[in-house]
């Protein structure tokens, strides 16, 4: 077994802590692996140790325990220059007293390679990212995107099979960001390259990952695919990141055939998935997606729980309406429906009956 | 009221035009401005601008010869100086005139002084002069030229004419030919004889030395500014702390300090005997002389040199350097070819900061400098105090200024001074 993730794995954490201090730990018992071509990337709120990860493997910090490995090799005590792991950094870090094509040219030079090779790996680098034609520019002539580009290239020129990307959108506005998205992720594939990705926003993970590694203090909350990582969190704190969310506190009352009664602290008894609760009497937080909850009593299953409603406000907001509710003592639970032709818009003050299928409301760790 | 030809004036809504009315509307802002800052201007003005501009013109002013002997000056115009002949009587009237007037005001001295810069022996001859002309009566008792040749000989000789008549424009060159070790004579301007240099060798002496302290300084500030720019901010605070404290300082104890340290019975030379490593007979000369002018003024200029490569530095992001290792590059590469190029902002700051320092600088080279390593600005401090010549001294500030302006014009020229930065 051991073996054989060994084999499958490009880059693998093996048990790896990190502490600045000595007294608190920053990444507390890591372990991930990530296959060759995959596109992966570290979620998580500032401070949750998501950096500190990426920066360990590209050799600035050094694991206080543990192992990282690259193609099964240890990569501890290699120096970042001999590791050939491409970076992308927060603010691009191009070098401002060198053009474009110097600093394209600068990781071919020290890797001593002739000036015709030199030259033909950065045009096509620059030819990739189509920003031929500013070779000349300087670094500060460039909008934020073309230097996001240029950044870019400069990381792949050298070919390298390992690419880190330390936010590299943070600075882009919306419209850019997205298209960046796109072309980095296309890029990504058509060369075939491992990419970890580092960013603390959820639609970028979302959108532009093979697989998301939600970080929170020091740990992986949840390692999955972008559509597991929605629609089945593990716990509240991957199911509060990740996407709007309604939450219910409760204890268990009941637990079996894979449903958990859950009796809310307003008295309530619904039916959820247990996720990870395991005893009766335990507290819960009961986790439901505004789009998940079901205002038409007609489509539940039969001998559904529903819960009474008061409207408290209505939201126009195009393509869909959003509704806060009052729900067994919660002022924030928000319904969203579709604007569809027959979707009735809810007045402020009107009780009405709501309810979810069972699977689609998940009983969590409080 | 508007003309025609102003159509395309933008005017304010009463019709003014808009340029008057904002005027109008700053020019009270511009007023307290200018009272806020009144004091200092003021002050600037009367302690700084006008001494400097009164020392300028001290180098090139010489109307004492003019003043004290007007008729000589009038009447020496026609007597052509190379002929090599004595002036004609009507020369030495006007002077036996002059001289008497002068002995009767007591300014005599004052000429004989200025005169004698220009060739020794003169304010001798004058004062000897002066005390017997006192009783002449100058329209009886001619003829003046034996009369004065009488007193002194040196009446009798062309050259204390000529230089008289050499000297008495309003307006000279003299000072600044003597400057750079040349003097004004009849001929024109010529060198000085050898035994009399020594202004240019101490020019060069300043401009070399200021430029072995600035390197110096580059050498042994730019790995203090680089840590003082990386360390974590406790220990860089107190890195920070140690290059202010020598401000704290007199800078006359710290230069009195590298006496005792470098004196030949000093500290350094102690130790050095004591480690065997020279002997006792071979104690290092490290002071009055060249190095310990160096060792000390590198020492007391390092912090000018420090802190403007510090805040260059700080403004470089540690990011670049990370980039440049991921892409490739070995330690020592992604400094030179990284940090060190986007350093060189705060290297030339600081070189000019310290060098413009250097080349003026006079305690110390006075302190520590014995003969062979005193500066120029020591030269002048000798002629403003002890040998009295202002002229020569402005001469050789103006030099000075001169060249620093020239050498700050250059540097801008080259590197641009809005890459210079001392702060933030």
């Amino acid at each position: 077994m051991v073996e054989k993730n060994n084999s499958s794995a490009f880059v693998k954490f093996d048990r790896v802590q990190k502490s600045y201090d000595g007294e608190t730990l920053v990444v507390k018992d890591l372990n991930l692996e990530v296959p060759k071509g995959e596109f992966l990337t570290m979620l998580g709120p500032s401070g949750s140790g998501k950096t500190t990860c990426l920066m360990m493997l590209a050799g600035f910090e050094t694991a206080t325990h543990g192992d990282i490995m690259l193609n099964g090799i240890s990569i501890n005590n290699i120096p970042p220059h001999k590791r050939g792991i491409g970076m992308v950094f927060q603010n691009y870090a191009l070098f401002p007293h060198m053009s474009v094509a110097e600093n394209l040219s600068f990781p071919l030079e020290v890797r001593k390679l002739d000036k015709v090779t030199r030259e033909e790996k950065v045009n096509r680098a620059l030819d990739m990212v189509e920003m031929g034609e500013f070779k000349g520019r300087r670094p500060a002539q460039l909008s934020g995107g073309q230097q996001q580009r240029i950044a870019l290239a400069r990381a792949l020129v050298f070919e390298p099979e390992l690419v880190l990307m330390d936010e590299p959108l943070g600075a882009l506005d919306k419209q850019l960001r997205e298209k960046m998205q796109f072309e980095i992720t296309e890029l990504a594939h058509r060369l075939g390259i491992t990419v970890v990705y580092v960013t603390h926003d959820q639609t970028e993970a979302l959108t532009m990952s093979d697989r998301v590694a939600v970080f929170n203090d020091g740990r992986i909350q949840q390692l999955a695919t972008p559509d597991q990582l929605y629609e089945e969190p593990e716990n509240s704190f991957v199911a509060q990141f990740i996407g709007e969310n309604n939450t219910l506190n409760g204890t268990i009352s009941d637990l079996k055939n894979d449903v958990a009664t859950v009796k809310l602290d307003s008295g309530d008894i619904i039916d959820c998935k247990p996720v990870n609760v395991s005893t009766i009497g335990e507290r819960t937080q009961v986790s439901i997606r505004p789009e998940r909850v079901e205002l038409n009593k007609k489509r539940l299953p039969p001998g559904s729980h529903t819960l009474t409603a008061e409207v408290l406000e209505f939201i126009y907001m195009g393509d869909v309406f959003r509704t806060r509710l009052r729900v067994a003592g919660n002022e924030d639970f928000i319904v969203k429906t579709r604007n569809s032709s027959d979707q009735v818009r809810l007045n402020p003050g009107e009780k009405i009956e709501i309810g979810w299928s069972t699977s689609c409301c998940r009983a969590l760790d409080a | 009221m508007v003309s025609n030809s102003s159509t395309n004036v933008l005017l304010s809504a009463d019709g003014t035009p808009l340029k008057k009315s904002l005027n109008r509307s700053l020019r009270q802002q511009k007023m307290r401005a200018l009272l806020l800052i009144a004091p200092l201007l003021i002050f600037i003005l009367v302690a700084f601008i006008m001494p400097i501009v009164s020392m300028l013109s001290r180098s090139v002013e010489n109307d004492l010869v003019g003043q004290t002997l007007p008729l000589t000056v009038q009447s020496i115009q026609s007597w052509d100086a190379l002929s090599g002949e004595l002036p004609d009587e009507p020369v030495y009237r006007a002077f036996a005139q002059d001289i008497q007037n002068a002995a009767k005001a007591k300014v005599h001295t004052k000429v004989g002084l200025r005169l004698n810069y220009e060739k020794s022996g003169i304010a001798s001859l004058f004062k000897k002069t002066a005390r017997k002309a006192k009783k002449w009566d100058i329209e009886n008792d001619g003829p003046f030229k034996e009369k004065l040749t009488k007193v002194h000989k040196g009446w009798g000789e062309v050259e204390v004419w000529q230089t008289i008549k050499t000297h008495s424009p309003t307006y000279t060159s003299g000072y600044f030919l003597n400057a750079v070790d040349m003097r004004k004579t009849v001929q024109g301007a010529e060198w000085q004889p050898e035994d009399k240099t020594i202004l240019i060798k101490l020019f060069q002496r300043t401009l070399v030395m200021s430029l072995i302290i600035t390197f110096s300084c580059i050498i042994l500030g730019y790995p203090v500014a680089w840590l003082l720019a990386n360390l974590p901010m406790r220990q860089a605070n107190l890195l920070m702390i140690l290059v202010l404290l020598p401000f704290w300082t007199s800078l006359l104890v710290r230069t009195s300090a590298w006496k005792v340290m470098l004196q030949q019975q000093g500290v350094i030379n102690d130790v050095l005997v004591q480690l065997s490593l020279i002997s006792n007979e071979g104690r290092l000369i490290m002071i009055n002389n060249e190095i310990g002018t160096i060792v000390a003024m590198t020492h007391i200029l390092l912090p000018f040199m420090i802190l403007p490569m510090y805040s260059v530095m700080q403004t470089i992001p540690p990011s670049y350097l990370r980039a440049a290792k991921s892409l490739g590059a070995t330690n020592w590469t992604a400094f030179w070819r990284v940090y060190f190029p986007q350093s060189v902002p705060g290297i030339g700051a600081g070189s000019i900061l310290v060098f413009i320092l250097a080349i003026g600088y006079y305690i110390t080279p006075e302190i520590v400098g014995g003969t062979k390593g005193v500066f120029i600005s020591n030269r002048i401090a000798y002629h403003i105090l002890k040998s009295l010549n202002w002229g020569l001294a402005a001469a050789l500030g103006t030099i000075l200024l001169v060249a620093v302006l020239i050498l700050y014009w250059t540097y801008d020229k080259i590197v641009g001074i809005d890459n210079v930065k001392l702060g933030g």
